[in-house]
């Protein structure tokens, strides 16, 4: 019963909070609402008893979120709503509406003709930072070193291009050089 | 889900919630006498005895001050952060075992709320979303101060929490679960079988950490009275600020809990002793913090991240790769 009232509390939240992202204008309340979604999501997971999961789930996106706000307080007036630039309201409609339509039939399919088995069943012994740790390093193993390799490209590749001025501190420098840089600037 | 364990697990919430909110108060007390002391001054002495009852004239103060919402700020945001401070810090403690287990009346209580068996994360992730609380005022204020306090914020965190989660990895490899209980047990047998022994590097990292996590001396860049006024808590007032205040301390008593359960055998074989040396150890991180405050000078920004990304994290990762190759050899 718990498990039933969970369910549909988080849903409705969760639905709400996604609904209010892509529908307002104030940049504010879009990630306020992105970061809470993204958190009652993870009650998802600790219902279905999967807390390794529900908790990486909290973890990761909160930092993610962060990032989001972090360019939203550089490109916005985040206590301002900012004017979009509205294309045809119909197609726009549509095509999300068509979207979310195919995206759960996609996934409801194989359920309904229940033609889903497990290739790698959870082990009731372990716990579920184990089972999660079992498939990840056998079954998955290459996808998850790709990921990695991946996320070192994307690593290095951000130093490159954000590092180039690193060892030298605006804060340390003192006013009459930064002048002088600046009128160099001008001139050149 | 039978009835006696609902009644418990809500009995445990209420009795939790009830201590810490009373504790952040009288935390307020001991930090003001602790940074008289040692500067030379008597801190609260007017209010009751030893000036002990200046803490209910503070909360009578909060509460009775006049709640105001600026004109421009960005409301529901405005109002909503300091609830989510307040509240995410009193959910991570759901997965602290406070004590060792006990029987009252022929009943045996487990004084901790969710003993989910990835209680460490758990608690990292809901303390990191403390974190929100500032962000979200210091944008909703419509403030320049609260504003500069808010990128900290995101600086901060983006900061401290990969050196936190490395540090805690090699405790975490060395235990092979993510329980605290488990990491309790794991230490049972006495000071020699501590985890700081074994991972003096990791609990530094995890200390200093905690500082940032908090927002506590030289990490206090976030509400650093003089260069920002309060950053986010300029223009709160009343029991909205006084939101922020209780989840500020009760995250330090918390942080408290977690870092002798993780390093320093926590309450130890579970004898009513243990328990008293889990008190004492707990006093003496909180002790800590307000030592720090009033020794050290406060950091920039860009040291803080200087400090993380540059020296602590590296350190971390270090400590990490040695930790797996003495495992495994």
């Amino acid at each position: 019963m718990f498990e039933a009232v969970a369910f549909y509390l988080f849903a409705f939240l969760t639905i709400t909070m996604f609904i209010i992202t892509v529908t307002t204008s104030q940049a504010l309340y879009a990630l306020t609402a992105l970061a809470a979604g993204m958190i009652f999501i993870s009650a998802f997971f600790f219902i279905l008893g999967a807390d390794f999961l529900g908790a990486i789930q909290i973890i990761v996106y909160t930092g993610a979120v962060m990032a989001l706000y972090a360019f939203g307080m550089m490109f916005f007036d985040t206590t301002r709503s900012v004017k979009e630039k509205q294309g045809n309201k119909f197609i726009i409609t549509g095509l999300s509406t068509l979207a979310a339509v195919l995206v759960v039939l996609i996934v409801a399919a194989p359920m309904v003709s229940d033609n889903i088995v497990a290739f790698y069943p959870a082990i009731d012994s372990m716990g579920n930072t184990q089972n999660v740790g079992l498939v990840l390093f056998t079954k998955y193993l290459v996808p998850f070193e790709l990921a990695a390799v991946m996320l070192l490209v994307a690593m290095v590749a951000g130093i490159v291009l954000a590092g180039k001025k690193m060892d030298r501190s605006i804060t340390l420098t003192n006013d009459a050089e930064l002048e002088i840089e600046k009128n160099k600037k001008v001139l050149s | 889900m039978d009835t006696a364990y609902l009644i418990e697990t809500i009995i445990k919430v209420v009795v939790i919630l009830l201590i810490f909110s009373a504790l952040a108060g009288i935390g307020t007390y001991f930090e003001r006498k602790i940074l008289a002391f040692m500067q030379r001054r008597l801190g609260p002495m007017y209010v009751g005895p030893y000036g002990l009852l200046q803490v209910a004239a503070d909360g009578v103060k909060l509460f009775t001050k006049e709640d105001i919402v600026p004109t421009n700020v960005v409301a529901p945001i405005f109002k909503i952060a300091p609830v989510i401070t307040a509240a995410t810090a009193f959910m991570a403690a759901a997965a602290i075992p406070f004590f060792p287990q006990f029987t009252i009346f022929g009943y045996t209580v487990h004084p901790i709320v969710a003993d989910v068996n990835i209680g460490i994360l758990y608690i990292l992730g809901m303390m990191a979303v403390g974190l929100y609380g500032p962000m979200l005022g210091g944008m909703a204020s419509a403030n320049k101060f609260s504003l500069l306090s808010a990128a900290r914020t995101a600086a901060v965190f983006i900061s401290y929490e990969v050196v936190s989660g490395l540090a805690i990895l090699a405790p975490i490899m060395m235990v092979g679960s993510l329980s605290l209980v488990d990491f309790n047990n794991y230490q049972v047998g006495g000071i020699s079988h501590w985890i700081v022994w074994s991972q003096p590097v990791a609990f530094i990292l995890f200390w200093i950490s905690a500082f940032a996590e908090t927002g506590r001396t030289p990490f206090h860049l976030i509400a650093n009275d003089h260069e920002i006024i309060d950053g986010f808590g300029t223009e709160y007032s009343g029991m909205r600020w006084g939101l922020f205040f209780i989840g500020e301390y009760a995250n330090m008593f918390f942080i408290s809990f977690v870092i002798p359960l993780i390093f320093l055998g926590g309450f130890g074989d579970g004898s009513f002793l243990g328990a008293m040396g889990l008190l004492a150890k707990v006093a003496f991180f909180f002790f800590f913090f307000l030592w720090t405050r009033a020794a050290w000078p406060d950091v920039r920004p860009d040291q803080l991240m200087w400090l993380c990304w540059k020296v602590l994290m590296p350190i971390a990762v270090i400590n990490v790769v040695i930790t797996g190759f003495v495992m495994m050899f």
